[in-house]
């Protein structure tokens, strides 16, 4: 017996909507396997994993407040990836954004004034797309692999953070924490609700979500970015140039990553310090996959993922497991989201007889 | 010879394939006698493909019979199909460029064969049947012809008894389609049988001994081709008579449209041939034919003339007049220019996105004003596209299951004759195209150049590149010939012989356009 995949005629669109959902629970089965194998009960496990952190006010808020990052990265790496340009770097763009975001809070604290915060935000979203043009000016003019580069200079971003807070910005009345000051009031991303810690960066993330969405849907630069990223000679022919699209795509998903960074310093965390992220951009990917490349999508597939931050947490808490149970559970949802996307494409099926190596036309 | 004297070799009764409700073979009877060369006829989507799917295992059969030599089979795979004797040489090539002639071959082998052995066998076939092929050399080194040669190699190791070719010359230059018929004229003095899928009726009638012709899934005639004239034939496969090309020969003769002057374009990559030294013009009113064997530079002068990679020199092409060496493609749509590349799958159209969309990646900057509004924003105005694509749909008889399907989902003739319509919509001044019916059936065929031929007539100048010398006596007005990246000097339609372009084809230019050819060959 053996199983072949069969090209479909055309893409299905019943599976292009299911394969998510089936991901979603091969994920939960076999996440609820893994729970069995550490000796805990599946069930109760999944409970506490999945479904106590959504019964409580408290950890919708945190819930928000992880969706946040995930959403606006999501939605940014989902520009690029339509138009086949694969920053794997979000990780570093959200570092350089919180650098350069905390400039104004750390460097010159005493300039307090309403136009602040806008303009941390500002700053933030310059920095990101700044670092994020790295790889752009790699690739559109010396033909480099905007993946490895993107990628090495998530560590580069990470390690010029931590010797910031180690460094030149550490508070020097911290009693040697490494961290920098906190920042004033005019620097915090407020509360959205009276209820809550989640502030403003849930907002960013909708809001983002949704104009992306238009200009996906309904103008000339999402037109470009789908034609360039299916056939780069089309797009040639139309007249566009993959090497604006390579500097668009990577700009507008660095500076994405970058406001994602600045508002979780100054909503969040509220200084600078050694890890500021627990993997929002890495996680992003997963998101933005999850979300069917699609802005909208990535809303509902920030959440989840959000989700298994929080389950992580708690499931340390209640059932004593690690909290490295979340990446694993990441891992398994974005193995499973590639894997179900084949059923797109292909139809599965079972060859009972003729078990010889013939077939291969 | 009487027919119930030998058994055939391959019969096949009521056989009929439904995807959905639709039927693309519809109660198919067909016979194939040893050591006949059979041809399959049909315009482009009237299931030949999957006829031959289904003899080849690719696809099964909803119902019906398939006897092969005189036993019920059914054929569930290739492998199956190879082992019975059947052997198929598709149209588009499953080769690996980076590899040699015998690895790729070697591959496609059940058995681990010693990559020595293979390699000996091979070069024997290919001696045998007159198939010349090293079977060392790298794949991406060989032009395609010889690729196909490769095809039909890997094909004959097997022994088969019935060999499929799937629109086989629709890749070959003339020289290299008349070396295949010798091949194939062997493997019926052996006693082999070929299925020989086409809709060039020329040589159907050449070198078949009979013909079957589908139309919309069904058996519509079976024949003797050469008791038939190419337009009964063509009648059997579209139902009604082709339409042949209206000429006026008054047609009034402008100012020059379009003109190149020594216009030169290194080679872009290792593959590429350099355009050396073009000079030509093209008035209103006249279409201007460029032949040439496949691989002389006809790509890259498209390349060139369209802005995709526009020239150093603004001088080296002139649209209305106007320098525009150094605009890109869409300026020079802009000055009035329409352009329809040769590959329609990525290139002319993206084959996931919707007619509308590929309409407006033509036409996104030269009907910026109809199809966008927002300024800067660029809002894609859905309803202007959408009735721009009902209008150049219903203009150019495209056919389609939906309202606005992906542009993959058409067949190839409908696919060109809306990507031709969608320039033509916009009445360019000039029109330049390659390979305009390149595997397009007879119907859409003599319907894209009949709209060429009209595009001129109403004070347009058009070039057409092709390789289809009956298309470019149909439609050219003035004729040259590519060769090596050397244009030769136009000639009137009227005096241009076949004898002639074969001279200029091979490189043997008269010396009148460019001197310095006649010490290069």
């Amino acid at each position: 017996m053996r199983i072949e995949l069969e090209r479909r005629p055309r893409a299905s669109k019943l599976h292009a909507l299911l394969s998510p959902l089936l991901a979603l629970a091969l994920t939960v089965f076999f996440g609820g396997l893994m729970f069995m194998a550490l000796g805990k009960d599946p069930l109760s496990a999944l409970y506490s994993f999945f479904i106590e952190p959504l019964l409580d006010t408290w950890s919708l808020h945190e819930l928000a407040i992880k969706a946040a990052p995930l959403i606006l990265i999501g939605v940014g790496l989902s520009v690029a990836y339509r138009s086949n340009n694969w920053n794997i770097g979000a990780e570093g763009q959200f570092t350089v954004g919180a650098i350069f975001g905390s400039i104004l809070p750390i460097v010159f604290a005493g300039w307090q004034t309403p136009l602040t915060l806008p303009m941390m935000l500002i700053l933030g979203a310059l920095g990101g797309a700044l670092y994020a043009g790295i790889p752009a000016l790699l690739k559109a003019h010396f033909n480099t692999n905007e993946i490895l580069t993107s990628l090495m200079l998530v560590y580069v971003a990470q390690l010029f953070l931590d010797w910031l807070a180690r460094g030149v910005w550490k508070d020097p009345k911290g009693f040697n924490f490494p961290q920098s000051v906190t920042f004033s009031d005019a620097a915090t991303l407020g509360p959205m609700f009276e209820s809550g810690r989640a502030h403003w960066a849930f907002a960013f993330a909708l809001i983002a979500a949704l104009l992306t969405w238009i200009m996906m849907r309904f103008t000339m630069k999402g037109f470009q970015v789908a034609v360039l990223g299916q056939s780069e000679r089309a797009g040639r022919f139309a007249g566009f140039s993959s090497r604006r699209m390579i500097w668009f795509s990577m700009l507008f998903s660095g500076a994405l990553a970058g406001l994602a960074g600045i508002s979780e310093v100054a909503g969040s965390i509220g200084h600078i310090q050694p890890i500021i992220s627990p993997g929002y951009g890495f996680t992003a990917i997963i998101v933005a996959f999850l979300g069917r490349l699609n802005p909208l999508g990535a809303i509902a597939s920030g959440l989840v993922l959000a989700l298994t931050y929080l389950g992580g947490e708690a499931a340390q808490l209640s059932i004593g497991v690690s909290d490295k149970v979340t990446r694993v559970f990441q891992g398994l949802l974005l193995f499973f989201v590639l894997s179900c996307d084949t059923l797109i494409l292909y139809k599965v099926r079972l060859v009972l007889a003729g078990g010889k190596s013939e077939g291969k036309a | 010879m009487t027919e119930a004297a030998i058994v055939p070799l391959l019969s096949v009764r009521k056989l009929t394939k439904l995807f959905g409700t639709f039927a693309a073979n519809n109660g198919i009877d067909l016979e194939i006698m040893p050591g006949e060369i059979h041809a399959l006829l049909g315009e482009n989507g009237a299931g030949k493909s999957t006829l031959v799917k289904m003899l080849f295992g690719v696809l099964s059969p909803t119902s019906g019979e398939i006897v092969w030599n005189g036993t019920p089979v059914s054929i569930s795979s290739p492998g199956e199909a190879r082992k019975l004797g059947i052997g198929m040489v598709f149209q588009h090539f499953s080769l690996f460029e980076a590899l040699t002639v015998a690895e790729n071959i070697a591959l496609s082998l059940d058995d681990n064969v010693p990559l020595s052995k293979v390699a000996e066998e091979a070069a024997a076939l290919s001696r045998q049947y007159g198939l010349p092929l090293d079977p060392s050399a790298h794949v991406a080194d060989l032009s395609v012809g010889e690729r196909q040669r490769i095809e039909i190699v890997r094909a004959l190791l097997q022994n088969p008894r019935l060999i499929i070719l799937d629109e086989p010359t629709s890749v070959l230059t003339p020289q290299e389609a008349d070396k295949l018929f010798e091949t194939l004229d062997k493997l019926r003095a052996e006693g082999r049988s070929v299925l020989y899928i086409s809709h060039r009726l020329e040589e159907v009638q050449r070198i078949c001994d009979r013909a079957t012709v589908l139309r919309h899934g069904k058996v519509t005639g079976a024949c003797d081709p050469k008791s038939e004239t190419p337009s009964s034939l063509a009648r059997m496969m579209v139902g009604a008579d082709v339409a042949s090309v209206e000429r006026d020969q008054s047609v009034a003769i402008g100012a020059v449209k379009l003109e190149t002057r020594n216009l030169t374009v290194a080679a872009r990559t290792p593959f590429a041939v350099s355009l050396k030294g073009i000079s030509l013009s093209v008035r209103a009113g006249e279409v201007l034919a460029i032949a040439g064997v496949a691989g002389n530079g006809q790509g890259e002068l498209f390349d060139a003339l369209s802005g995709e990679f526009p020239q150093a020199d603004a001088n080296a092409v002139l649209l209305n007049g106007v320098p525009a060496g150094t605009l890109g493609i869409n300026r020079r749509r802009l000055l009035g220019a329409s352009f329809v590349p040769e590959e329609r799958h990525g290139h002319a159209a993206v084959p996931a996105l919707s007619l509308s969309e590929n309409l407006l990646l033509a036409r996104s900057q030269s009907d910026r004003a109809a199809f966008l509004s927002g300024g800067p924003l660029g809002l894609i105005r859905q309803g202007t596209l959408s009735d721009a694509t009902k209008r150049i749909s219903a203009e150019m008889d495209v056919r389609k299951a939906s309202i606005d399907p992906p542009a993959g989902s058409l067949s190839g003739g409908n696919l060109q004759k809306f990507i031709v319509g969608r320039e033509l919509d916009r009445q360019p001044s000039v029109l330049i195209v390659n390979q305009p019916t390149w595997g397009v059936d007879a119907g859409a065929a003599s319907r894209i150049r009949q709209a060429l031929v009209d595009l001129a007539r109403s004070g347009s100048a058009v070039i057409v590149i092709s390789q289809d010398l009956d298309e470019i006596f149909e439609v050219a007005s003035q004729i040259a010939v590519i060769s090596e990246g050397r244009l030769s000097a136009p000639y009137p339609a009227g005096e241009m012989t076949m004898e002639k372009i074969g001279l200029l084809m091979g490189g043997m230019h008269d010396g009148s356009n460019h001197p310095e050819a006649a010490h290069a060959h």
